[in-house]
């Protein structure tokens, strides 16, 4: 393979300085999408340690969930949430992008798969919140 | 070269599909567990963990959006240019993920 790879030597490298992604605001929005994926990584493994503390029994774990009460876990879990929801959001419109649905010969506007996403993404949430309300004991 | 360019599709996949996993289950569960169990708006004693079919929903709902993070981490880091050299940073991304996938998968089996 590397036969085949251009002398990098060779190559035009234009230089890019590292703040570009603060030089415009469709790539700052790209760059928060990006890295709505560490805040989600972050919440599920804290959610991960939280399940553990169930290895210790429950008081354990009602204990663990009591603290993150506190204003600094709430205000991390709000960063987390508008993430999350950028993500959700945003991946619903390149969704939208890539599955092109039709009817007949017609194809569905962007917007309506979009839509439809969201839609279903609702009705997801709220199925997870009543399975959860229903199995909690 | 030639070896990055085999496991792209499945690094891809797993991005792909925690990607999905990310956007239709992470929003209700930050909203259950960042906000409306530690308020006391709903109680959760830990009794639906018992349940093995919860612990298999978790294990995917934990595993697959961490390679997702690993993707787009991976390449944003990169796309920052702050000079850190792209397979250390690969390592620590990928293998990140695996790491992670086996600790849910061993704490998700104790429970």
């Amino acid at each position: 393979m590397s036969a085949v790879q251009p002398d990098k030597s060779k190559l035009y490298h234009r230089q890019v300085p590292a703040t570009w992604w603060l030089k415009k605001s469709t790539y700052f929005l790209f760059m928060l999408r990006e890295l709505s994926s560490l805040f989600i990584a972050l919440f599920l493994v804290l959610y991960l340690v939280q399940l553990y503390q169930l290895t210790d029994g429950p008081q354990a774990y009602v204990a663990f969930a009591h603290k993150l009460s506190s204003p600094g876990w709430l205000l991390f879990h709000l960063v987390v949430l508008l993430f999350a929801l950028y993500h959700s959001f945003t991946w619903f419109q390149s969704t939208a992008v890539i599955l092109v649905l039709r009817i007949g010969d017609r194809v569905i506007p962007r917007e309506i798969v979009t839509a439809l996403n969201i839609g279903a993404w609702g009705l997801i949430s709220l199925v997870i919140l009543v399975l959860f309300l229903a199995l909690k004991g | 070269m030639f070896r990055e360019k085999t496991t792209e599709p499945l690094w891809w996949g797993l991005f792909s599909a925690g990607g999905v996993i990310a956007a239709f289950l992470v929003p209700i569960h930050v909203i259950i567990a960042g906000f409306a169990v530690p308020l006391n708006w709903i109680s959760d004693p830990g009794i639906l963990y018992r349940s093995w079919l919860v612990r298999i929903y978790l294990f995917v709902l934990i595993s697959l959006p961490l390679y997702h993070w690993a993707h787009r981490f991976y390449f944003a880091v990169n796309d920052m240019q702050l000079g850190i050299p792209r397979k250390p940073l690969a390592l620590l991304c990928y293998g990140g993920a695996v790491v992670g996938t086996l600790v849910a998968g061993w704490v998700l089996a104790r429970l």
